[in-house]
């Protein structure tokens, strides 16, 4: 046996010697390969939560086509019959707020359910270790699928109003990355901000009404230009939601919507520098994540 | 077998500021209000804000030591001593403060049992979540499906939802996931407190076979000193977040044992801070009466409790375990408390039950539904007086005849 004082004698074993190296402030080396190998987490979270959701409800997953559904129906009598707004083109009302409604519906609902995932799974986060961007990005996936399943209305409303789509449907995949490009930036942004102060929860429900009535879900962003000019609308295009749903309206309503424009690009800039900044401070606080949730 | 380094720990420390988590000191109105003083405070040249000593606590301060693949270690400590601040580092859930900790290997940590479990979901579905959340792919799941149900012998409520689980069946399934992970290096806290003895046993019969067999390093923390010397063959002593004595698992645990208790130390004995719970001092006492211990324990609590009860431990010198009394048990419980507590009871008719000799005795204190706040905290040790229990002249001891007695007659010789 040997004794205790020739234990704790440190080894001098080079830092190549190990694979890992734990410390403070030492960002990983290896952050997105962990990642990759944790990507079955990902989606392993989003499959609990889609199959708690639904637990003990009669309607089950009838909820996630309601929801949007009923606003779709509520925006187009208030503002297509009500307020007598005009719609792009030929494209019946409904449809052109349906086209923005459901990347609308995607982006609020991952940036709310993101933001409070990690305190909701606060108890793992303290328990294992697994990159904790896996968590609200199982979040965000969790809303992608809810959006895929509401894309049903869109059908639904197109084979009611007889609108067909032209060969720009088939750009949409590439405008449903981009949704999930802009809800990235922001719900991971907020998600490590919630962690540490709680205050987000009560902000998040406002942030999301005041959202939709300064992205154009109700109305067409061609209303901005014809109401307040140009400048204004470049102003309006600050909101990174302006060029993701721009697209979305290209891609389904065709001919009449516009999507090449400065206020898109302007759009687009500003959710690629929210997706930096979110990833970043996510990454920066991530570690410190357990000791505070 | 190499015997090489595959954890090497050097200087490491960790800090927690006190009460950072209490309403309104971290909130964001302070940071908002850090914000907007952060120019003046640079034009003035001041740096961040300065540290705050009071409120300083270091959880673990200036740990190094190595260890050699295929050690089985235990890491024994008093509570507060920050064993489970150290495997939460070693972990990687926590960051350390200073210091730093090089790991050779797939590193793999058990520091609860059912980590994730949804109530809501089957047990089936509960593996597959569970398996991936401690690092198992989907892959390895399946390879190791029908081992594991067979360990936790769940298999006829497989595609029941777990809420609907007795405790028992609960838990062995927990573990029966994490035993069948498959790291070069196993971190476990603790776990093996949970479920029936029988199945304790089988627990650590697993444990066994991964670190003897499979030539595993294993880390393990736990306050049963009879599995810590069954499993382990080093060990490390913490007290105060600091290294007390690093060796053989023998003399690890035997100094532990021994720690006397720090009779009349105006410190706490122990304390959970984040539950706002101390022991402040406990003092045992023999009584005229032959066989009669009087505890007398003083608790701390900094938050109103409705229901609480107090365990009593009692282990042997060798750090055996003979009872664990529960207040659900004893009915050692008493009603809606807050501030200063104190508790005095006594046991009786010890040398009746008990060989002559000397026990340690830990207190450890519970809450609502009979959680367990402060674990068993080692308060002193008591003699068992010498008591002719069979009438023969020959009373019996500890150390000839073990430690329970028993009544025994003779019926008939044929």
């Amino acid at each position: 046996m040997s004794s205790a004082a020739s234990h704790s004698v440190l080894t001098s074993e080079s830092a190549q010697d190990f694979d890992l190296w734990i410390e403070a402030g030492h960002t990983e080396k290896h952050y997105w390969r962990d990642l990759w190998r944790y990507r079955e987490l990902l989606f392993i979270l989003a499959w609990r939560d889609v199959a708690v959701r639904y637990k003990q409800t009669v309607a089950g997953a009838a909820w996630a086509l309601v929801q949007p559904l009923v606003s779709i129906l509520i925006m187009t009598v208030i503002f297509g019959k009500a307020a007598g707004l005009p719609s792009l083109g030929a494209a019946p009302y409904a449809i052109m707020v349906c086209a923005a409604m459901l990347p609308w519906q995607f982006f609020s609902n991952a940036v709310s359910t993101a933001s409070q995932s990690l305190v909701n799974n606060a108890n793992m986060i303290s328990k294992v270790y697994f990159p904790r961007l896996i968590v609200p990005a199982s979040s965000i996936f969790v809303s992608l699928v809810d959006f895929m399943i509401s894309l049903a209305i869109l059908a639904g409303l197109m084979t009611w109003y007889q609108f067909w789509p032209t060969w720009r449907i088939i750009t949409l995949p590439l405008f449903i990355a981009l949704a999930i490009f802009a809800a990235l930036g922001p719900g991971l942004l907020i998600t490590a901000l919630s962690v540490r102060y709680r205050d987000f929860r009560f902000i998040i429900p406002f942030i999301v009404q005041f959202g939709m009535f300064v992205s154009p879900v109700g109305y067409s962003s061609e209303l901005i230009r014809q109401k307040f000019g140009e400048g204004w609308l470049l102003v309006y295009s600050l909101n990174p939601l302006v060029g993701v749903i721009e697209g979305f309206r290209w891609a389904i309503i065709g001919g009449d919507a516009r999507f090449f424009s400065l206020g898109t690009c302007l759009s687009l800039v500003v959710a690629a520098v929210f997706f930096v900044v979110g990833i970043s401070y996510f990454r920066k606080t991530e570690r410190s994540f357990a000791d505070i949730v | 077998m190499s015997r090489e380094t595959v954890i090497s720990v050097e200087g490491l420390s960790k800090k927690y500021i006190l009460g950072q988590n209490k309403a309104g000191s971290g909130g964001l109105r302070h940071a908002v209000e850090d914000l907007v003083k952060a120019p003046v405070r640079w034009v003035r040249g001041e740096g961040k804000k300065a540290p705050q000593g009071p409120n300083e606590f270091w959880a673990v301060k200036d740990v190094s030591f190595s260890i050699k693949r295929g050690e089985v270690v235990g890491i024994i400590g008093r509570n507060g001593a920050g064993k489970s601040t150290l495997l939460k580092m070693l972990s990687r859930i926590t960051e350390p403060t200073e210091g730093r900790i090089g790991i050779k290997g797939r590193i793999a940590s058990l520091l609860e049992v059912g980590t994730g479990f949804h109530p809501e979901l089957t047990g089936r579905e509960n593996i597959s979540l569970n398996g991936a959340i401690l690092g198992m792919t989907q892959a390895e799941i399946r390879k190791k499906f029908d081992e594991i149900v067979q360990f936790a012998e769940v298999a006829k409520f497989l595609d029941t939802p777990v809420k609907h689980y007795s405790s028992g069946m609960y838990v062995r399934l927990a573990f029966a996931v994490a035993a069948h992970l498959e790291p070069e290096i196993l971190v476990v806290d603790e776990v093996l407190a949970v479920g029936d003895a029988q199945f304790q046993q089988k627990c650590l019969g697993k444990m066994q076979e991964v670190s003897t067999q499979q030539g595993r390093t294993v880390l393990f923390v736990s306050h049963a000193m009879h599995s810590v010397k069954a499993l382990c063959t080093t060990g490390i002593l913490l007290d105060q977040g600091r290294i007390e004595l690093r060796g053989p698992i023998t003399e690890v645990v035997a100094a532990y044992s021994g720690h006397a208790p720090r009779r009349g130390d105006p410190s706490t004995l122990a304390s959970n801070r984040s539950l706002g719970l101390s022991l402040v001092n406990a003092s045992l006492h023999q009584t005229e009466k032959l066989g009669t211990l009087i505890v007398r324990a003083k608790f701390q609590l900094d938050r109103p409790i409705s229901e609480a009860g107090i365990g009593v431990h009692i282990e042997t010198t060798a750090g055996f375990e003979l009872c664990y009394l529960r207040p659900e048990t004893t009915g050692l419980r008493f009603g809606q408390r807050s501030g200063e507590l104190q508790v005095e009871f006594e046991l009786t008719s010890l040398s009746e039950r008990l060989g002559a000799g000397t026990y340690f005795l830990g207190l450890s204190f519970h809450e609502t539904n009979w959680k367990c706040c402060l674990d068993r905290t080692p308060v002193g040790e008591f003699v068992v007086p010498s008591l002719d229990f069979y009438g023969t002249g020959y009373p019996p001891k500890f150390e000839k005849d073990g430690a329970v007695v028993l009544p025994v007659r003779l019926i008939q010789v044929g």
